[in-house]
């Protein structure tokens, strides 16, 4: 492979996320790769379940009086929003349009570090009431299974800021393609799980 | 690049070795670093055996005891049988399908450090304090009160060797799924090839929620988490749950390879296609997938309830029909065909009636009322260790005389061969076929003595001498692989001379790009088939003579092993020391500037020009 | 010569009946001898699926057999190529289906016990005069030793289980520290004792312990937890109803009596100045206790559980607990008591009884 190769918006592959051999392997072991994750976090979210409440006499956190959804809700948009603006930036880069794909990339990182800063706050937030890691089987359940989705947040970010500056001044070619794709990917995953979360942890506990 | 030989400095070869990402010297790194723990799995093996010798023997203490039969669990599962495994796989399935390496050469060599230096990191638990000694399955309420640092080294050292399984899980998927040499279609896929890519399919399932319940433990042991701490709120049952949930589907990951050495040696000694391969193929995978369904049958006498314990009873049963499909096929490869017994097949044919009565004995602890007698007696020992020393070990030693060749280019001594077996083989059986009884007079497993006058002592003195036995064999085969290493005499390309499958085909060992031109396949053993119509090099190229893509060494991948070792001592020793917390820190730093610069250092690898392989062709034809 | 063949037979007849005999164990704890429904239940399971095993083994063996005699190359020469056969589908369909039909044939007795045994329904049942219709035993798994709390009689023990002969028995089971297991071979299977729940199920004594060579029917714990898991022994004495009664009201009769300090009997005094605070030697109360209830001590089989019931043993157990059970909870009276108090102490233990 040829990194030097100039493509233009004509001869780009129609799938640059999948035109090279190494780029289809990375490509399904991705996938691959993501189905492990789901069992991962298919186990923490029944021990979660299993553990929601639990404390040394009943509760003395309970999910209702805990969790408070507005800036859950905030937080869920911010991630949603960012999904859809990696979408954009992957419709860029099946385009060959190097600098809008950048800049949207940009902006879902901007959008995911917007929320972590909320995650890290709830956070926070939770350990100044008292609620700590080691306060209860609840407090650990929860702290492992949202601070778990946190630190995939976290990866995603360091990756794609390498990404971006990485590549900022060679632009676009078959090597960097299924990176960024692979990317994408796995952004969209962690915003999946976290629906998920928004609905078995937040909405759920708040309702009882 | 050369493949002409040259003179070396050790520092090189050692450089070499570390930074390989060729499978078939990660096979031979799997290998030695399987074998390695393989012989102190057996030297445990033995320790315990000699302490049960006697009644109220007093060789070992109490402690020291569950120490090492915990120790000698952990390391035959983890870091003996499953990378042996995974050397055989790495070494051999590529060539199967016709591929010149695995989809991820660099994921490959990362996979094997995070094994080896994972394994290593468990077993300096003898040097610092205390080796584990909750049990293999380390149940929580046990493992979380478990004084020093043993149960430690257990939870961190499999994290990082179970890390490094997923990731060569998902590189034998994606190999076998992309990069099968043309006509090489699934149905034409060797049983080895096949049973693989069962195997890492269930890997790929099977080992998150490990990973999962190795945090939790974590956590709970060094960090403060509650999760099995029935005080503040936890439950115990979740981790046997987990660790079932990957557990049991683990020994199916252990058989199914075996089962498919196994089907490659009955094929080729019997000199005979493999009975019903379609059959063979829907009852692995099917295997593959109920192995998924049955976890809570190590969990009857849990109390779970009659409803739970019914449905996977009959479940766990249902697991019998594909095995027993498989046994038969086997029997009837070898009906009508012309039955060759070498060593390797002295193994299959040894393996037959073994695993048979492992197989039925696991279905009568199926049976969920029986296994409540049954149940953590040494009945079960006996089971497992004829599932697994029946099924998987003697996969292993029956893999190492047929593909010794392949992996190291030279015939290990077949009568020396047949040593080990009778050794290994006499004395397994001896060993393990009369704790069945001891089971059902009442002596349940993981005791470090016994009371004279319970009727144990005749059968446990049987059993020990059994153990010494295959501990005979076991040095009879080291010896033979010194002997034979130290002899080298090289081979050809098909020393059994009955080769079906692809592999056969090239040169004992192959070289570093396995194939000068991509094979194209033409049938299920394609080997066979060409060489029954006439054409001796058994293979026919699918393209022409070209330059061939090949990737960079690199050691990044022991680098960022290296990071996880040290973080893993910061995490135990942070709350007790102060330089703890900063060697985790520094540790999980190291790893993630590694796996940055392997993001950020472009990689491309290089070309193999045409003109030497031409080069090597002809050489190639001058030999023969 | 007929006759020395005669004497042949009889002696191989003889030495197989012994390999069979002891190919079944010891009463005291075989399951192959069941001495309750519960385990005969089990037994019965076991014949019949070793009996559906054989018959697999013996076919598979067969083949294999008759395979690996007549298909051999050294017979067939070196150059014979087979015919390469790619399978028969009758032949598939044949051994799937059997093999399920012989799995039915396990699976249905299966269930059907599974539900039988874990039936717990009658546990709490009251006649019409509000009296228990069953007994009921709550079982504390300790590190490492066994209580047995009689809820319905207001009465406790240890490490000795006394249970009425030809009913149902019914178990309460739960660990104070880790996880153990409840197991009595000879009467039937195990339960978990497991530390965040309680478990319960049955069991029935169809044999009178006094007919066993030991006189006891021998418990294990069968649950890895610890050092001492191997020495978690525990004894069982089934009596007949009436004799059940009879210690039954001996044990409540104890009620109150404690050792005095001031004893004449120096092993009492001594008892009281430094065991009461663990061990209670009334055998009225619940469960809870720090060590082992010692009221009918000196009717039992066995000291800690698996040393000789001997004055002897009784003192190397008081002077260095940790030596003979590592990781027990018992301090170390090795200092404590010169040899002259131990021999008082000994004695006064082994006279406690309440049958007398």
């Amino acid at each position: 492979m040829d990194l030097n190769k100039k493509f233009t918006p004509e001869t780009w592959p129609d799938n640059p996320e999948t035109a090279t051999f190494e780029a289809k392997n990375k490509f399904i072991g991705f996938w691959l790769f993501l189905g492990g994750e789901t069992i991962l976090f298919a186990t923490l979210f029944a021990t979660y379940l299993a553990l929601k409440n639990k404390g040394i006499t009943g509760p003395e956190f309970s999910s209702q009086e805990l969790f408070e959804l507005p800036l859950v809700f905030v937080m869920t948009m911010l991630l949603l929003t960012s999904s859809l603006t990696s979408v954009y930036a992957m419709y860029h880069l099946k385009n060959y349009n190097f600098k809008k794909m950048q800049l949207w990339l940009g902006i879902t990182a901007f959008l995911g570090l917007g929320f972590l800063m909320l995650e890290v706050y709830e956070f926070v937030h939770y350990v100044q009431l008292g609620f700590t890691f080691d306060n209860s089987a609840f407090s650990s359940a929860f702290f492992t299974l949202v601070g778990t989705h946190g630190f995939h947040v976290a990866i995603g970010l360091v990756w794609i800021t390498l990404l971006i500056f990485r590549n900022s001044k060679r632009g676009l070619n078959l090597y960097n393609a299924s990176k960024y794709y692979t990317f994408s990917l796995y952004w969209h995953f962690i915003d999946v799980v976290w629906v998920f979360i928004f609905t078995v942890v937040y909405l759920m506990g708040v309702v009882g | 690049m050369s493949s002409v030989a040259q003179k070396k400095s050790f520092g090189s070869w050692l450089w070499d070795w570390m930074t390989t990402v060729d499978h078939k010297k990660i096979g031979i790194l799997y290998f030695l670093g399987g074998g390695l723990f393989f012989v102190l799995g057996g030297i445990e093996a033995m320790i315990i055996r000699i302490q049960l010798l006697t009644p109220n023997n007093d060789l070992i203490s109490a402690g020291l005891f569950n120490q090492i039969i915990t120790m000698h669990g952990t390391t035959m599962i983890f870091l003996a049988a499953m990378p042996i495994l995974f050397g055989f796989m790495n070494a051999i399935m590529p060539l199967q399908i016709g591929a010149r390496d695995v989809a991820f050469p660099f994921l490959n060599s990362l996979g094997f450090w995070m094994f080896m230096l994972g394994g290593i990191f468990l077993n300096m638990s003898w040097f610092i304090g205390q080796a584990p000694d909750a049990g293999w399955t380390s149940y929580a309420s046990l493992a979380i009160t478990s004084e020093g640092h043993g149960v430690d080294f257990y939870a961190i050292g499999l994290q990082i060797a179970g890390g490094g399984t997923l990731i060569s899980g998902i590189n034998f998927l994606v190999t076998i799924i992309n990069m099968r040499a043309p006509g090489m279609t699934y149905m034409r896929m060797p049983l080895f090839t096949w049973t693989t890519f069962v195997a890492s399919a269930m890997i790929l399932f099977a080992f998150p929620p490990l990973t999962v319940g190795l945090f939790f433990l974590t956590f709970d042991r060094m960090f403060g988490g509650n999760f099995f701490d029935h005080a503040m709120g936890g439950n115990t049952i979740i981790w046997e749950h987990i660790f079932w949930i990957f557990g049991h589907p683990e020994v199916y990951i252990l058989i199914l390879p075996a089962f498919g050495i196994f089907s490659e040696i009955f094929a080729m000694f019997s000199r005979k296609r493999l009975f019903g391969y379609t059959a063979m193929v829907f009852a692995t995978v099917l295997i593959g997938f109920l192995g998924f369904m049955v976890w809570a049958h190590h969990m009857f006498t849990v109390g779970l309830g009659s409803t739970a314990n019914a449905i996977f009873a009959v479940a766990t049963m249902a697991i019998a029909v594909p095995t027993g499909v498989k046994i038969f096929n086997w029997l009837l490869t070898m009906w009508g065909g012309s039955i060759k017994v070498t060593t390797p097949m002295l193994y299959a044919i040894g393996f037959i009636p073994s695993f048979v009565m492992g197989g039925v004995t696991g279905v009568m602890q199926g049976a969920a009322p029986l296994d409540y007698q049954l149940h953590d007696t040494y009945f079960i020992v006996a089971h497992f260790h004829y599932v697994i020393v029946g099924g998987v070990v003697l996969g292993i030693l029956a893999a190492t005389h047929l593909y010794w060749p392949k992996m190291f280019g030279t015939m290990l001594n077949e009568t020396l061969g047949k040593w080990t077996f009778a050794f290994f083989f006499i004395g397994f059986h001896m060993t393990f076929l009369i704790q069945h009884w001891l089971g059902f007079w009442g002596m349940p497993r993981r005791v470090f003595t016994y009371m004279d006058g319970q009727g144990w002592n005749m059968a446990n003195y049987i059993s020990t001498m059994g153990a010494f036995m295959m501990a005979i064999g076991v040095l009879i085969l080291v010896y033979n692989i010194i002997m034979t290493s130290i002899r080298n005499v090289p081979v050809a390309n098909d020393p059994w001379g009955d080769g079906r499958t692809l592999e056969w085909a090239i040169q004992s060992p192959p070289l570093y790009y396995n194939f000068p031109q991509t094979p194209l396949v033409r049938g299920l053993d394609t080997v066979w088939i060409e060489k029954q119509e006439g054409n001796e090099s058994g293979l026919t190229p699918a393209v022409p003579v070209q330059d061939i893509h090949m990737p960079h060494g690199s050691i990044i991948p022991f680098l960022m092993t290296f990071g996880m070792f040290i973080g893993g001592f910061g995490a135990m020793f942070r709350t007790e020391t102060s330089w703890g917390l900063p060697l985790l820190i520094f540790g999980i730093a190291w790893t993630f500037v590694a796996m940055a610069a392997r993001s950020l250092i472009d990689d491309l690898g290089y070309y193999v020009p045409k003109e030497e392989i031409l080069e090597d062709m002809k050489r190639e034809r001058g030999r023969k | 010569m007929m006759k020395g063949l005669k004497k042949w037979r009889l002696f191989s007849l003889l030495a197989a009946l012994t390999v069979f005999l002891a190919g079944c164990g010891q009463e005291e704890l075989s399951t192959l001898l069941p001495a309750g429904q519960v385990a005969k239940d089990q037994f019965n399971l076991l014949l019949l699926s070793s009996g559906i095993m054989l018959l697999v083994i013996l076919v598979v063996v067969a083949i294999y057999v008759v395979a690996l005699v007549r298909f051999r190359r050294s017979k067939l020469g070196e150059d014979h190529i087979p015919e390469q056969v790619e399978g028969n589908s009758t032949l598939e369909l044949v051994w799937t289906v059997i093999p399920i039909i012989l799995v039915l044939i396990l699976a249905v007795p299966t269930v059907y016990y599974t539900y039988k045994l874990g039936d717990v329904t009658a546990m709490g049942a009251v006649d019409d005069d509000g009296n228990d219709e069953n007994l009921v035993v709550d079982v504390t798994a300790k590190l490492y030793w066994w209580e047995f709390e009689y809820p319905q009689l207001g009465i406790v023990t240890a490490q000795e289980l006394v249970v009425p002969t030809d009913e149902k028995v019914y178990f309460n089971l739960m660990a104070a520290d880790v996880k153990h297991s409840f197991w009595i071979p000879a009467v039937g299977g195990k339960l978990d004792n497991n530390v965040e729940n309680m478990n319960k199920f049955y069991l029935t004594f169809e044999k009178e312990s006094s007919e066993l060579d030991e006189g006891v029917f021998f418990g294990k714990c069968a649950e890895l937890c610890g050092p001492s898991h191997a020495l978690m022994d525990f004894k069982v004495k089934s009596l007949p109803r009436a004799d059940f009664d009879a210690w039954v009201t001996a044990m409540q009769a104890t009620e109150g009596v404690t050792a005095d300090k001031e004893s004449a009997d120096e092993g009492e005094a001594l008892f009281a100045a430094s065991c009461i605070q663990c061990h209670a030697v009334s055998g009225v109360g619940e469960t809870g206790a720090v060590g082992p209830n010692l009221a009918d001590f000196g009717e039992r089989n066995r000291v800690a559980g698996f040393m000789k019931h001997t004055e002897e043993d009784l003192k190397k157990w008081i002077k260095d607990p940790q030596k003979y059970k590592p990781g027990n909870q018992m301090p170390p009276f090795a200092d404590a008591f010169t040899e002259d108090e131990l021999d008082a102490l000994a004695g006064y233990l082994m006279e406690l009884s309440v049958e007398k």
